[in-house]
């Protein structure tokens, strides 16, 4: 493996406290030391890193693959390239009711997929119920041994609480971290919108921010009375990040991420009937929006994730209620998160470390940071070349975002696994 | 057409702005909202002049000679599909109904794939039903710009020709808005002819709009479209000019919205002695199917201030008048 030297790039280390110019040497892969290169260090490859940040590789936590599957809407191959240009280097894979990642085989499949793809590494979470039906639990035991590192029942329903209590138990059995998406099945019915004016404007079934916060504050004293340990996955509305300020409080083993674009879109972006912006969770009021905000700011809400769903063309061409719900995310996670510094919600290092070290965490890997002895997954990121996303020049096979048009100030120019490239700018 | 192909199938925002040409005529018909005062006007004043034409039935306007109209029923109706069939053969059109319910998306065709094959058949107007919220604006969006989408009732959303029918009704009775108390009872939740109504009353600045039902089925922040909310029937009708009944549909009683029909007549259901709160020339409107005993005594539907038959009367007038309109909206809209 080749030796690098990055010469005068500003690193952006949140995990290290670090913030500003030095050099970085790199060998087999792992971080070996900053500012001067050891005794006999004899770099293969020079970059200079003049004018350029470098940060950790963004950890994703989740990512609908849709491969095996969905090959439809996306592939391994090509979703994990896009994923490494945009600067992230892991991905969690979430399980779903037609990938429901339930077995060795399928993981070992994965697994190989993204060997071969050579590009963004993935960690995969498991289903919590075979098949993801919510009837049964699955072969946790064995999906720990092919390599998940947490289980969940994603967006599908469970059949009772009594399985969500004995769910928890036994994933906790397997060390194995449950990733809840906190939805009460009943209650939200065939709902698609933010229950409000815009929703009854439209028209839509609606979803109130109670089908979140109920099956929260459900989950929440499980956790209490089981004394294990859970992530929440994709808070959307403010009374659940209340809950979860109080619950951390408390002492609760618990942490909660927001996807990214929860933290830009409302319920006013659907008034137009918008499929690109139908959501699940659906977009809610400013005032949520504003609320998911603080908890980001004020560390209630751990990580930021890109919760990339990508669709073909046609899941979107439909009647709202009709098209599917989601939306293609991995090239506006970073430049989304970085423009949250730029309106003053976050500091720079704050807003990295919600999408590098802080998801690591999470997910229990060695990784978003490049301190001393870290595995050197990397980013450099030219902060005064502009980028527009625009559907000509959208990378993944999911053309469904609806942040076309949006500018930002700043684009990856490089990424590397364990010092390896996996994407330059040409 | 082909080249712009790409460009034409993306996803996105389906405005309604998209029903008026660039000099503000109407080219679809999907939504009151937004619409002007003058416009809502103009078509009820297109329909009285349809309605003044001398043996309607035998003599045949022609303005829409040569012209296909589609109906497309994509969810069950008797009235509005017949009422916009005679509407479009009265003003010379050929006229073809299809009940898609039954045929191309119930073998998994995409709505998309079903509106681009009978765009291929050279018509020009589609009028349409569907159970789906925006999906008459789903359809102007994405077929064939010279043809004229006219929606004739999209999930909750919008029945817009059912609401101007009302207001023509109201108008031939009342002369003015301003002055006018306005009573929406029943199912405002699942109602679409409700949310049209509200928007053309307020468009015409009726002076109050109330809605009256048991909060089940009153919708989250519908004070924001303008109208008092009351729950209790006796409170809501006092003092009204025009009280407008709304059909409860039998499933509500299967989602927990209501206990049963006897108990909604019994709360909700407009009785003879209910109908003495509101003001003495008060008129008494339904857009049909009736559910008698359910909504309405039949002492009241058939009674002096019943105008539930002149309604069905103005339903053809205005969807001649619409169809006038957007044709020539159209026509106009070709020339640039």
């Amino acid at each position: 493996m080749k030796s690098l030297h990055i010469k005068s790039a500003r690193l952006i280390d949140p995990a290290n406290q670090q913030n500003g110019l030095v050099d970085v040497f790199i060998q087999q892969g792992v971080v070996v030391a900053l500012d001067h290169a050891p005794d006999d260090f004899k770099a293969d490859e020079i970059i200079n890193a003049d004018g350029l940040w470098l940060l950790p590789g963004l950890v994703d936590l989740s990512v609908y693959l849709r491969e095996p599957g969905l090959e439809n809407k996306a592939t391994i191959a090509n979703e994990m390239q896009v994923a490494a240009e945009s600067g992230i280097t892991t991905v969690c894979a979430m399980p779903e009711l037609l990938s429901p990642i339930d077995s060795s085989a399928h993981i070992n499949l994965i697994q190989e997929k993204v060997l071969a793809a050579n590009a963004t590494q993935v960690e995969v979470i498991g289903a919590l119920t075979d098949g993801l039906k919510g009837e049964r639990l699955s072969n946790m035991g064995s999906l720990k041994k092919s390599g998940c590192i947490a289980v969940t029942q994603g967006l599908a329903p469970f059949s009772s609480l009594n399985l969500i209590r004995k769910s928890m138990d036994y994933a906790a059995t397997n060390d194995l971290k449950l990733f809840y998406q906190p939805i009460e099945h009943h209650l939200q019915g065939d709902g698609c919108a933010h229950e409000g004016a815009i929703a009854t404007r439209l028209g839509l079934p609606s979803i109130s921010s109670g089908v979140e916060s109920i099956a929260m504050a459900q989950i929440l004293l499980l956790v209490e009375e089981t004394n294990t340990s859970v992530h929440f996955c994709r808070l959307s509305c403010a009374k659940s990040v209340e809950l979860l300020a109080e619950a951390k409080h408390k002492g609760l083993p618990v942490s909660a991420d927001v996807a990214v674009h929860q933290l830009f879109l409302t319920e006013m972006d659907i008034s137009d009937f918008n499929t690109l912006c139908n959501t699940q969770p659906p977009l809610r009021s400013l005032r949520d929006r504003d609320a998911l905000r603080r908890g980001v700011a004020e560390g209630v809400i751990d990580a930021i994730c890109s919760d990339h769903q990508p669709h073909d063309i046609d899941a979107k061409l439909a009647p709202f209620q009709q098209s599917s719900a989601g939306i293609s995310g991995l090239e506006t996670l970073l430049p989304l998160t970085l423009r949250l510094v730029e309106e003053g919600v976050l500091s720079l290092e704050a807003a990295i470390a919600r999408i590098s070290y802080y998801p690591a965490l999470i997910i229990n890997k060695p990784k978003g940071s490049l301190g001393i002895g870290q595995v050197a997954d990397f980013v450099l990121f030219d902060p005064d070349k502009p980028k527009t996303i625009d559907r000509e020049t959208f990378q993944s096979k999911g053309k469904n975002s609806p942040f076309f048009g949006w500018g930002f100030s700043g684009s990856v120019v490089e990424t590397r696994i364990k010092g390896r490239l996996v994407y330059h700018y040409s | 057409m082909a080249s712009d192909n790409s460009q034409h199938l993306t996803p996105g925002a389906l405005p309604s702005s998209m029903q008026l040409t660039r000099d503000g005529q109407l080219k679809h018909f999907l939504t009151i909202e937004g619409l002007p005062p003058l416009l809502l006007e103009e078509i009820l004043n297109r329909a009285e002049q349809f309605l003044d034409l001398p043996n309607k039935a035998q003599n045949k306007a022609p303005v829409l000679r040569g012209k296909t109209v589609m109906n497309l029923f994509f969810e069950n109706s008797t009235r509005t599909r017949m009422t916009f069939e005679l509407a479009a053969q009265r003003l010379s059109a050929d006229v073809v109904t299809l009940d898609i319910r039954n045929s191309a998306t119930s073998k998994g065709e995409s709505l998309l794939d079903t509106i681009r094959n009978l765009s291929a058949m050279n018509c020009d107007m589609f009028v349409v039903r569907h159970q789906h919220s925006g999906a008459a604006h789903f359809i102007a969006r994405y077929c064939p710009s010279h043809i004229s989408v006219l929606n004739a009732g999209d999930g909750y959303h919008q029945h817009p020709t059912q609401a101007m029918l009302d207001m023509l009704t109201i108008r031939q009775h009342k002369k003015e808005f301003p002055p006018l108390k306005v009573g929406i009872v029943g199912d405002i939740l699942h109602s679409r002819v409700a949310r049209s109504q509200i928007h053309a009353l307020t468009t015409l600045c009726t002076g109050e709009v109330r809605v009256i039902a048991p909060r089940t089925l009153i919708p989250a922040g519908i004070e924001q479209m303008g109208v008092h909310v009351f729950n209790n029937m006796e409170e809501g009708l006092d003092d009204l000019d025009v009280i407008i009944m709304l059909r409860l549909q039998k499933e509500r009683m299967q989602g927990g919205l209501l206990p049963s029909e006897r108990e909604y007549f019994s709360l909700y259901g407009l009785t003879e002695e209910r109908l003495k709160l509101a003001k003495k020339d008060a008129i008494v409107m339904h857009p049909g199917p009736v559910n008698r005993g359910v909504e309405i005594d039949s002492r009241v539907a058939d009674g002096s201030q019943s105008v539930i038959l002149q309604q069905v009367n103005n339903g053809i007038a205005v969807r001649m008048a619409v169809m006038a309109m957007v044709m020539s909206g159209q026509a106009a809209e070709q020339m640039r």
